[in-house]
């Protein structure tokens, strides 16, 4: 039984390009965000990759309403958050949480990590008595891992990892059903990779929240999701299960990723599909499917005709004119 | 497979005396470098990598860093006995260096053209028609494309995959021996990545080029490089053949970090994870430095520090769980 908690529906989010100071002319617009379908499930956790200035992180911050939707909705527990005022807007802010890349700039050098990890409980719309909170830290620290008496200290005294616990304890602490973890082990070294990324994995067995993971590391995507999203150029060409994304991609940017993906062994080293150029920027992307001008499969049809989203089978989407032949390979 | 070797280095130690006391960041690190061989220096942040690769070239960060004893051998004589001005001729010419993010090795003010040419005019005298002919070759060879136009941009027109494209022509203008690439495509895109290491691999294949490279990452070593050392806490634990290393990684710490890398399309539960946090280097012991973290640590591991015994051919690691021939440094 699965049960939907964040729908996603042709977002959008275009930021104006002007020219002139006075008469701010529009000339264009930056089209991060452009037209981009997924759900999050209850209890799941959904990957979005892509590669740098693909729209992910933009994705993430329309979701915790950082920014203004341009186009499209976003549904949480069955409500259009855009539409959400006052306490309503308050408490859903509590319900969807974050964690960023970087633990060093995300806390506050002057509190301390009793405070931080307070401070969303303390502001909530019914917050709870000090002794209540003093409970609820004490109940937080252990859950992520560390030691009772952390909460007295400030973030400078932590490592890295143990800053992105403090993290993972904030955001854990006005009880979410959701948290987008931007990033989460981007940062750190990979022996607290596997902690920190074991740790999300208990919480959310032991929970039951759902993770927006955004990352552009396939294998801590594969590894940590139900789900997993291939963004290119603002919009998603392709959704597949962990595994069977891993087993049977389809759409020829996904099979490239997977390709350029460094091997972890040197027996295992992959046929790689060098794609060529670089990713063109958001501003006047290219014609119908974004992809054509690097794609080794494109066609006339792929520069005037921009491809359906469509379902191939088992919740497996793709963005693509040439599925039947791609499948094949 | 015994190659002739283009760079000794011997027991290197490099400490930095600062208020809080000294660091030992490298702190008997031996190694050979055949010709025309990838050798990878993998380890977490803090590991040393970095700074035993700054001690070659002699760019230890002054005054607090100073390398207080070894040999590095190049073709014949010692580079730490040569003057700054016998240096100056070398860096640049005979050994080069890429170092993590292009845009800080690039400057902004200077257009790409006179950046490429600057070690072809201080190294090999090169002006006029001659020096511009030689810049347009090495940025064909890193395919930057219309190297005419390129030529007079500067950097901030320029992608990060094509900037250090433009770092790699001009390290490279000098036709060097050896290439000391430090964490070369960390600040990369995974297609971006995938092209710059192929680049890479190929002009070594056509220059015989000697190369290091310095990284965390072990899906880089399995892909590039010949042989790997493994280093922790300011010493080499660990290095063999790259197939070797992978097959059988025999130092705790190696397999340990083996085990934590998520592996693509398997969703399993728990990864691996090593407890606790690298060691702070100004308080070593006599011991293994990986003693506290180590599994399998016994009562001699945190009295002497094991020496280094070669269990295979090319194989030698420095673990007190391994009996083979002593090896003398």
């Amino acid at each position: 039984m699965t049960e939907e908690l964040l729908a996603v529906r042709d977002l959008k989010k275009h930021f104006p390009v002007t020219k002139g100071i006075i008469f701010m002319k529009e000339i264009g617009a930056i089209k991060a965000v452009d037209g981009v379908n997924f759900t999050v499930n209850r209890g799941e956790t959904f990957g979005l990759v892509g590669e740098s200035g693909c729209g992910k992180t933009t994705t993430a911050k329309l979701i915790l309403l950082m920014e203004r939707i341009t186009g499209g909705t976003i549904h949480y527990k069955g409500r259009d958050i855009s539409l959400l005022r006052g306490s309503e807007l308050k408490s859903h802010r509590g319900s969807v949480q974050a964690v960023f890349q970087d633990p060093f700039s995300s806390l506050s050098p002057r509190m301390r990590v009793k405070d931080i990890i307070a401070e969303p409980i303390v502001v909530s719309v019914n917050a709870p008595s000090k002794t209540a909170v003093k409970e609820k830290i004490a109940e937080l620290l252990q859950l992520v891992g560390l030691r009772k008496d952390a909460g007295d200290l400030y973030p400078h005294e932590f490592s890295g990892g143990q800053r992105q616990r403090i993290a993972i304890a904030r955001a854990l602490a006005p009880d979410p059903d959701l948290i987008v973890l931007d990033e989460p082990v981007s940062g750190l070294d990979v022996s607290i990779r596997a902690q920190i990324m074991n740790l999300l994995r208990d919480i959310q067995d032991r929970l039951g929240i759902s993770y927006l993971l955004i990352a552009h590391d396939l294998p801590v995507v594969q590894h940590m999701s139900t789900w997993v999203g291939v963004m290119y150029l603002g919009t998603l060409v392709e959704i597949a299960g962990s595994e069977e994304l891993n087993e049977n991609p389809v759409h020829p940017y996904t099979k490239a990723l997977l390709s350029a993906a460094l091997p972890h062994h040197p027996a295992h080293i992959r046929e790689e599909i060098i794609l060529p150029g670089e990713v063109p920027t958001p501003f006047n992307p290219p014609e119908a499917c974004k992809f054509h001008p690097r794609c080794f499969r494109a066609r006339d049809i792929c520069s005037s005709v921009p491809p359906l989203f469509r379902d191939i089978g088992g919740g497996h989407f793709v963005a693509c004119h040439f599925i039947d032949d791609l499948r094949k390979i | 497979m015994k190659m002739k070797p283009i760079l000794e280095v011997k027991n290197l130690r490099t400490y930095f005396y600062t208020r809080r006391g000294v660091v030992k960041a490298v702190d008997g690190v031996s190694y050979e470098l055949g010709e025309g061989e990838t050798l990878g220096l993998v380890g977490e942040s803090g590991c040393g990598k970095s700074i035993s690769c700054f001690s070659i070239i002699r760019l230890v960060p002054a005054p607090a860093g100073v390398i207080v004893g070894g040999e590095i051998l190049f073709g014949g004589s010692d580079l730490l006995l040569k003057s700054e001005e016998e240096m100056d001729r070398i860096r640049g010419a005979e050994i080069s260096m890429i170092l993590q993010d292009p845009m800080t090795s690039l400057n902004p003010l200077f257009t790409i053209g006179d950046q490429v040419a600057e070690p072809l005019q201080i190294h090999q005298k090169l002006k006029g028609e001659g020096l511009r002919e030689k810049v347009r070759e090495m940025l064909n060879l890193v395919r930057i494309p219309s190297p005419e136009v390129r030529m007079k941009e500067y950097p901030h027109q320029m992608s990060g995959g094509m900037r250090q494209r433009i770092v790699g022509g001009m390290v490279l203008a000098c036709r060097p021996k050896i290439l000391i690439a430090d964490e070369p495509t960390t600040s990369l895109d995974v297609t971006i990545q995938a092209q710059f290491l192929r680049l890479l691999k190929e002009i070594q294949h056509t220059s015989n080029l000697s190369m290091i490279i310095v990284t965390h990452d072990f899906g880089i070593v399995a892909k590039a490089c010949d042989r790997v050392a493994v280093m922790y806490a300011g010493k080499i634990v660990e290095m063999a053949g790259t197939v070797e290393l992978f097959d059988n990684p025999e130092h705790p710490y190696t397999a340990a970090l083996m085990k934590s890398l998520p592996k693509a399309g398997m969703r399993q539960n728990r990864l691996y994870a090593i407890e606790g946090q690298p060691p702070d280097l100004r308080t070593l012991d006599s011991g293994c430095s990986f003693a506290p973290r180590c599994p399998r640590a016994m009562e001699i591991c945190r009295k002497e520090y094991p020496p280094r015994v070669e269990i295979n051919d090319g194989h030698t690691l420095s673990c007190w769980l391994r009996k083979g021939e002593v090896l003398n440094d």
